[in-house]
């Protein structure tokens, strides 16, 4: 077999290496490498240098001692006299607590909001449009402030609290009513999860018929059902309810009872679920409207209810073109939890710039935070990737 | 209809569409209660849209105390500036109505409505205006914004260079008269950037970012489409890093840690939040050029080999001024959501709008007044964006360029 002759060109047996272009792109990579770790190490050699006047040793012993601070919110046990790695690990789960709400939330609302923004109904559409408008002209840090400081912090003290049913508004927080897990619940945990693995089973059951007669079955009520009913049969099956309803009362100063969500936390939550879900209604709005109308009306054509247009045809090619934009949403709104500082909210940015200023180990807070914040973007990225992948159009 | 095989005859004219022309009534009724479930939607948004409405109405007009924003006016806009160089903020202001009457008249079209709108907007604020140097300032805003656009309707062809330079030349003598040089007697005396605040800093803070993390990011970007591995890793680390990290902690980082990296050197806040600005700026705008640089088509590259350029000539003639035009819009955009990203300076202590904010709250007079003082600061916030994406929108059908 002949290979063709390389393309050469005429001048190459006479050219010098300095003018030989793979041997300048090496070069220059070398170079470029090599000014990349000059500056680099000049900078770290600094930065150790300065440390070092200032008596500090780059490391992460100092997370093991004290923390001596209180945090206000904690969804685990913590106290004063816990150590600062401990102190990272309540704002680390309070970071993800917000993250995952708000972005269930504001993908809920984000849904709504794109569909008002095309309703056939005028007043409807303009309402949404405004709220769009002002979201997205409005720098999120001045909503936070806004609904922290001009809401929750404006409401009457807990004795005179607003009432909704069983729900009160304070400026202490807003209390709901809450479940106790009595004994039988950690029995109950294990009921719920058979009745998750139920109902995964009934539904790649039915799946598995509809590939096979290739006629259409029911698959996700049939699933719900069937982890419903176990889920209600172990409820009164067992000899205790599992989670005896806590009603809060006011008592005294305070509420007794119940949750009390603290106003931070609540601020947070509404301003990141308002704020993302107007962009998100965007995203959803220009999903929907790519779907061309030929596919809505070869849809009907074919004899398809418009429930079963909207469900097969036109909600999986939305899916595609909205997914990627709506990853970017959900990035955001985790990055911008961080906002949380500026109202006094514990999540893992704040907890960190207290230990900053306790410690003043600010490099290494520094270096964990970008590093959780990178870890909780990737994992993030990963899961919206794989589905993604699993909605996109297969091609050829 | 028996027509099954539809035919076409060749002599028919095409008759226009039909008009619609409704009536108020057919309007309300297609538009509002075409279904019981519209009409349902629409009393209930309605009612809520109207309690709403007459709440924020009666709060705004009755019951909020708006001094406080009058009070503090100068603060909200230039923070502490020095009162005596003020003049020097407002001739900054004056010749940005100069050149932006001038480019209104020269690129702005037919439309007159906003130009009229927008020039009499100094004039409208003078005769509000309370202080007498500020009424006085307005005026001459308004006639140098006005004379700009007269003199853009005379010499238009001539005006476009003169325009244009004017603009790259703007920038700096902004920097020059806001800072100031020399020592205490010079004519323009330097103004210490910890008296720098309000609208002043923010807009400050954003102009700073873009321009300077414009070309880092058109740099990355062609860093990230090169062909040497090394310098495309690189990059690509580098974008992907500031993509993945909160905006805050960026600027945290470059507050607490520029010092550490240049011993010796004194560098203030402000310049620090500026640099923590244009870092994190820089990865998104690389971003956004790369979308314009996949769009360009191989055969532009190819024909610019063809014809004999260089790769630094193709780049900088051939790609880079196509790859650029199709993403103005969306570098808009980028602009946009730097303004307000760049409220989150107060975190690290900066007076810029909401530091402003805070600072006045804390005075014993205005205890109290969130919801007074944070509305105006998002007032301030929604007119400068709103004006931003106007313009993008106009830019972006004049280049026809939109997606």
């Amino acid at each position: 077999m002949e290979h063709p002759p390389r393309p050469t060109s005429p001048m190459r047996l006479s050219r010098a290496f300095w003018r030989d272009e793979r041997v300048i792109q090496v070069a220059a990579q070398i170079l470029f490498l090599a000014l990349v770790i000059w500056v680099g190490s000049i900078a770290l050699r600094n930065m150790l240098m300065s440390l070092q006047q200032q008596g500090l040793v780059l490391g992460f012993d100092s997370l093991n001692s004290g923390a001596g601070f209180d945090i206000s919110d904690a969804p685990i046990p913590y106290s004063s006299a816990d150590t600062f790695a401990r102190a990272l690990q309540v704002g680390l789960l309070n970071t993800i607590l917000v993250s995952v709400l708000g972005i269930v939330l504001s993908t809920l609302l984000g849904i709504v909001v794109g569909v008002a923004r095309l309703s056939s109904n005028w007043l409807v559409n303009r309402i949404a449009w405004v709220f769009v408008e002002v979201m997205r002209n409005v720098p999120l840090l001045v909503l936070l402030v806004f609904i922290y400081t001009a809401f929750f912090l404006k409401l009457p003290r807990a004795r005179q609290a607003l009432s909704f049913g069983p729900i009160y508004l304070s400026n202490r927080g807003v209390a709901v009513p809450w479940g106790e897990p009595t004994d039988t619940w950690s029995l109950y945990v294990s009921v719920l999860i058979g009745a998750l693995i139920a109902g995964a089973v009934v539904g790649l059951a039915m799946r598995w018929w509809q590939n096979r007669s290739g006629r259409p079955r029911p698959q996700v009520v049939p699933s719900l059902l069937t982890m419903t009913l176990i889920a209600l049969i172990g409820w009164f099956a067992l000899p205790q309810p599992p989670l005896a309803l806590s009603l809060p009362e006011i008592a005294g100063f305070n509420f007794r009872g119940g949750r009390v969500l603290s106003p931070e936390f609540m601020a947070l939550l509404i301003g990141l679920v308002i704020y993302t879900a107007a962009f998100i209604g965007e995203v959803v709005r220009a999903g929907i409207q790519a779907v061309p109308k030929g596919q809505i009306e070869a849809a009907r054509a074919l004899g398809l209810t418009p429930s079963r247009t909207l469900r097969l045809v036109v909600f999986p090619q939305a899916l595609r073109v909205i997914i990627p934009p709506v990853t970017n949403q959900y990035l955001n709104l985790t990055k911008n939890s961080t906002l949380a500082v500026a109202i006094g909210y514990p999540d893992l940015f704040a907890i960190s710039g207290t230990i900053i200023n306790q410690t003043g180990r600010a490099v290494e807070m520094i270096a964990v935070v970008m590093a959780v914040y990178l870890m909780l973007s990737l994992v993030t990225s990963l899961v919206m990737n794989w589905y993604n992948r699993r909605v996109r159009l297969v091609e050829r | 209809m028996g027509a099954n095989t539809p035919t076409v005859s060749k002599t028919a004219e095409a008759l226009p569409p039909p008009t619609e022309r409704y009536s108020v009534v057919r309007w309300l009724h297609k538009n509002l209660f075409s279904t019981w479930y519209n009409a349902l939607l629409t009393v209930v948004m309605l009612f809520l849209a109207v309690l709403i409405v007459r709440g924020v109405l009666e709060w705004a007009f009755t019951q909020a105390r708006w001094e406080v924003i009058t009070a503090n006016l100068r603060l909200f806009m230039v923070g502490q500036y020095p009162v005596a160089a003020l003049w020097r903020i407002w001739a900054c202001v004056a010749l940005l109505a100069l050149l932006i009457g001038m480019s209104w008249g020269i690129w702005g079209g037919a439309q007159r409505g906003g130009a009229i709108a927008f020039g009499a907007l100094p004039f409208i604020l003078a005769i509000i205006a309370s202080d007498e140097t500020a009424r006085l300032a307005l005026l001459i805003t308004g006639i140098a914004g006005i004379v700009g656009y007269a003199l853009s309707w005379r010499w238009s062809a001539a005006l476009r260079r003169i325009s244009i330079i004017g603009w790259i030349l703007y920038f700096p003598v902004l920097f020059v008269l806001v800072s100031g040089f020399g020592a205490d007697d010079s004519p323009i005396p330097p103004a210490p950037t910890n008296l720098w605040g309000g609208l002043l800093l923010t807009l400050l803070l954003s102009v700073v970012g873009i321009v300077f993390s414009f070309p880092l990011g058109v740099l990355l970007a062609l860093g990230r489409q090169s062909s040497l591995p090394v310098v495309r890793w690189l990059c690509v680390a580098y974008i992907e890093l500031i993509r993945g990290v909160p905006f805050i902690s960026v600027l945290f980082m470059a507050q607490l840690m520029l010092p550490l990296f240049l011993p010796g050197v004194t560098i203030d806040r402000v310049v620090r939040a500026m640099a923590g600005v244009v870092i994190f700026s820089a990865a998104y705008l690389a971003e956004n050029v790369r979308g314009g640089l996949q769009s360009i088509p191989r055969g532009q590259y190819e024909a610019a080999r063809a014809l004999g350029l260089n790769p630094w000539k193709m780049t900088l003639l051939i790609i880079l001024p196509q790859a650029l035009r199709a993403v103005i819009p969306i570098l808009v955009g980028q602009f946009i959501a730097l303004f307000k990203d760049t409220s989150l300076v107060v975190i690290v202590g900066l007076l810029d709008l909401m530091g402003i904010a805070r600072t006045v709250l804390a005075q014993p007079d205005f205890l109290g007044l969130q919801a007074e003082v944070y509305t105006f600061v998002a007032f301030i916030y929604g007119i400068f964006c709103y004006l931003m994406s106007a313009f993008s929108q106009r830019l972006e059908a004049k280049l026809h360029t939109g997606r």
